[in-house]
């Protein structure tokens, strides 16, 4: 494990000066086709596909058109329901029995509110994808009617196909990979913060409506809601807990994994790979198995109170998951135990890779063993490891693992939602997942972000890797 | 290990000494000194990182399933819970939960190695309009909070109907757990950044398209990598708690993480807290191995693309 770098350092050992093909902007754009183009290539833009098929592009011309019907077959059966849906989500909130006019008994079950949420906004993406496929087709329209006035010929439909495995190979290769993330990273992101702004909490399921920004003041409000205990009192507190949290997390895990990996490397240190084998027993064994195992271990009745009672080292059990300060130590103890490792592989490789010569010449001009740690060893480490400590910020703000089944948020408090060591994180999975009240769950989502987001840009620009990249080539 | 490591304490050379006047006693006390201390400091250090994975092991072997003990290491020992782990499947179907993971984890690794090679190698060796916007809409997703996402997943899923039968939590949990790994590019495309230009260019040249670079020369070029990003994409189902709990809503469903979790509820504990660690012995052991390969495949490949 001695070679371990980030992939921060992999980056820099890029040669510096490198031949980059320069994205050249395409002449045939939509501004031009729609402006330059001539009859056909404006009509394609009603009737997609016609240019194509007039410049001798047959199929390719009758592809957009197919495209082109079946999308507006789609819009009016299927398409437009769904969109008129986004406008009211839940127009029949409570189911009921009615009699209708032929003296019949009916039940008219309540709208199922997240369905109609759910492909309203999976048509607006569709209609959107659309108009970029619409783009495409005049486009494409446009270039056919350049390259005949040009060459006498379009490029035929084999061509075309050959080119997606050369020229625009990025088209081949990154549909299906964007199609994943679009479906089950942005898809379900926009869902959950269109819920930010409706009505869907325990009492209201399954129909339920738009509040607008309602959710957003009950988080921020003094008195909150005590149905679903919020207020802005708890917010706040769960918000400092959470940043205090990250930066201890990360930051005792940073100089504490530092000084460990420098004792490892020390000169007279025997056996280092028996230690850094030691150190990354916790890495290598599952989180959750280790978590769950350390969690029992901590236990009223656990191993740990077991055995300090017998040794007679204390009287009563230890309040590990009951005291507020007690559980918040020992969830930040624990992590380090968690996240030690890492940083002793990574730090491990970075010191590795500082240049002898640096700190030769620092010591021929008479700098102690601490002059040169401070000088020479830090402002390297820290200009290698800051992308590195942000991630790990960002990371331990939703580290989700560790509080979640370690202690849970433990200890609870009454009436509120969100234990003691509950980060916002956890706190918004206790809301959504176990209570069902996904509105507010939203919410806190929408500020971790925020609160991510900000700390991050800060951080990162005001680093020295950002400002200068090359600074320590 | 170092070179300086391999010598002993006592028998080290004199070193020249540029920071003051000879006190080469002083010094060499000093230096033991600050070897004992090292040595008990790292000595205590490995005992705590130790303990509870040994404890875990020796809990799988103790004839008594209830997890609080008074001893550290039990009184007595049986093999008998790992045959019961795995033959007694009235209460919980541990061979069943550990097979369906297997094949989660197979299909994963297979999408997502292809997924993260594709869009890295379109990141590193492609130029195109979108290019930009596509890494800077990964790093913004990045930011939301993953557990946010984790609900609205289940609705979509519920919708597709994928959430009730057995297969299909399966195919479900596939398509999670790979659909995402696009964003996932990061480290892949540092390390084809790594490799010349100047090769792609030479190909090119030499009449082969794109995709022939891309099999030919960054494949072969890339595979420590690959190897690493397989094992990447093979673990996660194994470690991930949350978006299985989430989808995976009756026990017939659940993957081994959810099953070893379910053993540690109330109702279970006690009986099976002793089964609980012979299982997570069964995971954890593959996956150390595993973590072990994965760090030796990033370390060769982080020494550089291309050697000489």
């Amino acid at each position: 494990m001695t070679q371990t770098t980030s992939p921060v350092s992999a980056k820099e050992r890029t040669p510096g000066k490198r031949r980059k093909p320069v994205a050249e902007q395409s002449p045939y754009s939509l501004g031009a086709a729609l402006s330059l183009g001539d009859g056909y290539t404006k009509a394609s833009a009603v009737i997609m596909g016609l240019g194509n098929i007039v410049r001798g592009q047959a199929a390719k011309g009758l592809l957009y058109l197919a495209v082109e019907a079946a999308f507006i077959w789609l819009l009016v059966t299927a398409g437009i329901p769904s969109l008129k849906g986004l406008g009211e989500l839940g127009p029949v909130t409570k189911g009921s029995q009615e009699w209708t006019a032929d003296g019949e008994f009916i039940f008219v079950s309540p709208t199922n509110s997240v369905e109609v949420l759910l492909f309203g906004i999976a048509w607006v993406a569709i209609v959107l994808l659309f108009v970029v496929f619409w783009t495409f087709a005049v486009r494409s329209a446009y270039k056919a009617e350049v390259l005949v006035a040009a060459t006498g010929k379009a490029p035929t439909l084999s061509q075309d196909v050959k080119s997606l495995a050369d020229a625009r190979l990025y088209g081949t290769l990154m549909s299906l990979p964007t199609l994943g993330l679009a479906v089950f990273t942005v898809l379900p992101l926009v869902f959950m913060i269109s819920m930010a702004f409706t009505s869907f909490d325990s009492d209201h399921t399954p129909a339920f409506n738009w509040v607008g920004l309602k959710n957003f003041g009950l988080v921020l409000s003094s008195s909150g809601s005590g149905d679903i205990g919020v207020n802005a009192k708890l917010f706040l507190s769960v918000l400092a807990w959470t940043l205090v949290w990250a930066f201890f997390a990360t930051f005792l895990n940073f100089f504490l994994g530092m000084f460990m990996a420098m004792i490892i490397l020390r000169a007279g240190t025997r056996f280092k790979s028996l230690w850094r084998v030691c150190f990354s027993m916790s890495i290598a064994v599952p989180q959750f198995v280790s978590l769950l195992a350390v969690n029992q271990m901590l236990q009223q009745q656990g191993i740990v109170n077991q055995l300090l009672t017998s040794w007679g080292w204390i009287d009563e059990a230890l309040p590990f998951f009951s005291n507020t300060t007690w559980a918040r130590v020992t969830v930040i103890v624990i992590n380090l135990w968690i996240g030690i490792p890492y940083t002793i592989m990574q730090v491990t490789g970075i010191l590795q890779n500082i240049p002898a010569e640096t700190h030769e010449a620092a010591k021929i001009d008479g700098a102690s063993w601490w002059e040169r740690y401070i000088y020479v060893t830090m402002p390297y480490i820290f200009f290698v490891m800051t992308p590195y400590l942000i991630t790990t910020f960002t990371a331990n703000v939703n580290n989700f693992n560790v509080i979640y089944l370690l202690s849970n948020g433990d200890p609870p408090e009454v009436g509120q939602s969100a234990g003691k060591t509950d980060l916002l994180i956890t706190w918004l999975y206790k809301l959504t997942v176990d209570k069902g009240n996904y509105n507010v769950g939203a919410v806190i989502g929408i500020f971790t972000f925020i609160v991510l987001a900000v700390v991050s840009l800060i951080t990162y620009r005001s680093s020295g890797s950002y400002k200068n990249e090359e600074g320590f080539r | 290990m170092s070179a300086q490591a391999s010598l002993s304490v006592g028998a080290r050379p004199p070193q020249p000494d540029l920071e003051g006047p000879p006190r080469h006693g002083g010094m060499r006390a000093r230096r033991i000194m600050g070897d004992v201390v090292s040595h008990v400091f790292l000595a205590v250090m490995a005992v705590a990182w130790l303990v509870p994975v040994a404890w875990v092991a020796a809990e799988s072997f103790n004839a008594d399933p209830n997890p609080y003990t008074t001893t550290f290491f039990p009184t007595e020992y049986t093999f008998d819970n790992y045959i019961q782990l795995f033959t007694d499947t009235q209460v919980m179907n541990f061979g069943k939960m550990f097979l369906r993971t297997l094949l989660i984890a197979v299909a994963v690794c297979a999408i997502s190695v292809f997924f993260v090679l594709s869009v890295s190698f379109c990141m590193s060796r492609l130029r195109f309009r979108l290019r930009k916007p596509f890494m800077n809409g990964a790093l913004i997703l990045g930011m939301f909070p993953g557990i946010m996402s984790v609900v609205a997943i289940y609705f979509i899923l519920k919708a597709m109907g994928l959430t009730t039968s057995s297969s299909g939590t399966v195919a479900a949990l596939i398509v999670v757990y790979a659909g995402g790994s696009g964003a996932a590019f990061y480290v892949m495309k540092g390390f084809m950044d790594t490799i010349p230009f100047s090769l792609d260019e030479a190909a090119i040249l030499d009449g082969c398209t794109r995709w022939q670079v891309f099999t030919r020369i960054i494949l072969p070029i890339t595979k420590p990598m690959i190897v690493y990003q397989a094992i990447v994409g093979f673990m996660t189902p194994w470690l991930d708690f949350v978006l299985a709990k989430a989808i995976c809503r009756t026990q017939d469903n659940y993957t081994v993480s959810l099953g070893l979790w379910q053993m540690l509820q109330m109702e279970y504990i006690g009986t099976w807290f002793a089964r609980f660690a012979a299982g997570a012995v069964c995971v954890s052991v593959p996956i150390a191995i595993l973590f072990v390969l994965m760090q030796r495949f990033y370390q060769s490949s982080m020494s550089g693309a291309v050697k000489g």
